[in-house]
């Protein structure tokens, strides 16, 4: 019996041997139904469908199968689908690095001035419970027909979260480093840069990590309000046509987009910054 | 010899903080004692006797209600560089690998690290037994580990006075004690004016040469009491009749009036 457990214990520590004895492989069976677990499920869920779709003989503008999406998605042209993606990629980058852009030294300017953080806090606030669907056909009426309410609208929904999330990362600097700095003579600006900052890149990856998603909703809401391309306006324009199976192709092609970012986001944080991880997940 | 033999002086001191709702708690109260050059000086007593308070008028970070925090005989106004700090957690920088955060105060300080900076960093971590670690990230290294890096931080400015804030009473007992033994191995090798608070009883006995024994809410001087235990101390010291005296001493003190 004790042999057992040692062969088991070798093998799971991936050992070269392959001919492991019986309990081995059921364990590398286990290992592997684990770590497929996530793609069986939506295999799975896509079959269901498919199937559902067929038997009940589902129409396909209440609910298109997964065939016939595949089908009207191949319809499209390479080229349509490339202007539509590259229509909305560029609105929900723009959006979303001009919020990095502003949101982090405005998460800064919070933290160094009381005046500033009781004076802008309440607004930011008020901003961000504004329904930003609702502003958004003032936006593109005040800012006209350009990139730039489009810009405006993902900036509006992006922001929010990467001040708070940055705010709060400034503030969780444990206070001896505080006075360490102190104790030193540092000056504000080093210990903002050599210690707080550093010290909020988790909760800022974690913030970044939010925004990418929202900021291709922000910029879908924005295509749905005004555009005459990018995906948003894509499933607009195709729902308006009764075109139901195209338009799930289009949502499609909008979830994988923002599955591949949110993955470059997590994938930057392993990269650049390894140390913000938790040590099981670098 | 024209020096003063005390090194750090608190002369009828007293610390208030005011409370959100305007009223004002006093931390410290009618504090007067010196210490001496070289001297390691326990601070003991319960939560709440403004021991970490001491520490932090000494270091310039807050400033006394009345009375006078010198060092050499000069007004504490500011943070001054003969100080270094130890502070109960590590509180090391995750990005930066051990020598990293051994050299961090010089790159904060100055902006920039030299060649001759890393040099003196890695001697220091040879002296608190790290020299195999300087290129280790700060999670591989253990809580006692990490403190030894904390110190070997605080040494780096060559500081003449050496405060220490509980800095083992995060650890586990049996690290604690490998700590005492290390600290007193590193005063010997680098004689420091030591301030060093704590709560335990044994660690205050263990190393100091005086202690300071305080009552709480507000913080008073109760007792100074000189522990002449020879040195070095060691693990043999801890079974001396002496010092089980000077700590029912002491445990009597802390207990004589419970409130």
């Amino acid at each position: 019996m004790p042999s057992r457990i040692i062969s088991a214990a070798s093998s799971s520590a991936a050992s070269p041997k392959a001919k492991a004895p019986a309990i081995a492989v059921g364990q590398r069976l286990r290992l592997w139904a684990d770590r497929l677990a996530p793609a069986a499920a939506f295999v799975a869920l896509i079959v269901v469908w498919e199937g559902a779709s067929r038997i009940f003989a589902i129409p396909s503008f209440l609910l298109p199968a997964p065939s016939a999406i595949v089908r009207a998605g191949f319809d499209v042209s390479a080229a349509q689908w490339l202007s539509n993606i590259s229509a909305t990629l560029r609105v929900a980058l723009m959006g979303y690095f001009v919020a990095i852009a502003v949101s982090i030294p405005l998460a800064v300017a919070l933290v160094n001035s009381r005046f500033l953080s009781r004076t802008l806090y309440p607004i930011l606030v008020i901003v961000q419970s504004t329904p930003i669907v609702a502003v958004a056909p003032i936006i593109v009426v005040t800012l006209g027909a350009s990139d730039l309410p489009r810009v405006v609208i993902t900036f509006l929904i992006t922001f929010f979260p990467i001040v708070v999330s940055t705010v709060t990362g400034l503030m969780a600097t444990p206070e001896e480093l505080i006075e360490l700095s102190r104790s030193l003579r540092a000056g504000r600006t080093r210990e903002m840069l050599h210690i707080r900052l550093p010290f909020a890149v988790p909760y800022i990856f974690s913030a970044l990590k939010i925004s990418i998603t929202l900021a291709i909703i922000g910029a879908v809401v924005a295509e749905f309000v005004a555009a005459e391309h990018g995906l948003g306006f894509f499933i607009m324009f195709s729902t308006s046509f009764f075109k139901i199976p195209q338009a799930f192709a289009g949502l499609a092609v909008l979830v994988a987009l923002s599955l591949i970012l949110f993955r470059l986001c997590s994938l930057a944080q392993r990269w650049f910054v390894p140390w913000s991880l938790p040590k099981s997940a670098r | 010899m024209s020096e003063p033999s005390h090194v750090i002086r608190f002369a009828d001191l007293e610390q208030t903080f005011g409370r959100d709702d305007g009223s004002a708690v006093t931390a410290l109260e009618d504090v007067t004692f010196d210490i001496g050059r070289n001297e390691f000086l326990a601070v003991l007593g319960p939560s709440g006797c403004g021991k970490s308070t001491l520490l932090r008028l000494i270091a310039g970070l807050i400033f006394p209600t009345r009375g006078i925090v010198s060092i050499y005989d000069m007004t504490v106004t500011e943070p001054r560089d003969e100080i270094g700090i130890v502070f109960q957690r590590p509180t090391l920088l995750p990005w930066f690998d051990v020598l990293g955060n051994v050299t961090f105060p010089l790159r904060h300080k100055y902006g920039r690290v030299t060649a001759e900076d890393k040099v003196q960093a890695r001697e220091l971590l040879t002296l608190v037994g790290l020299s195999d670690f300087a290129s280790k990230r700060i999670d591989e290294l253990s809580g006692g580990m990490q403190q030894r890096v904390a110190i070997a931080r605080a040494l780096l400015l060559d500081p003449d006075i050496l405060l220490m804030d509980e800095p083992f009473s995060a650890l586990d007992a049996l690290t604690r004690d490998e700590m005492s033994f290390e600290l007193l191995r590193i005063w010997s090798e680098r004689p420091k004016t030591v301030l060093f608070i704590t709560h335990s009883i044994s660690e205050a006995v263990l190393l100091a040469d005086r202690i300071i024994v305080m009552t709480a809410r507000p913080g008073r001087v109760r007792e100074i009491i000189n522990v002449d235990l020879p040195r070095p101390r060691s693990i043999a010291t801890l079974s001396e009749p002496n010092f089980h005296a000077l700590a029912n001493h002491i445990r009597g003190q802390l207990f004589s009036r419970v409130a």
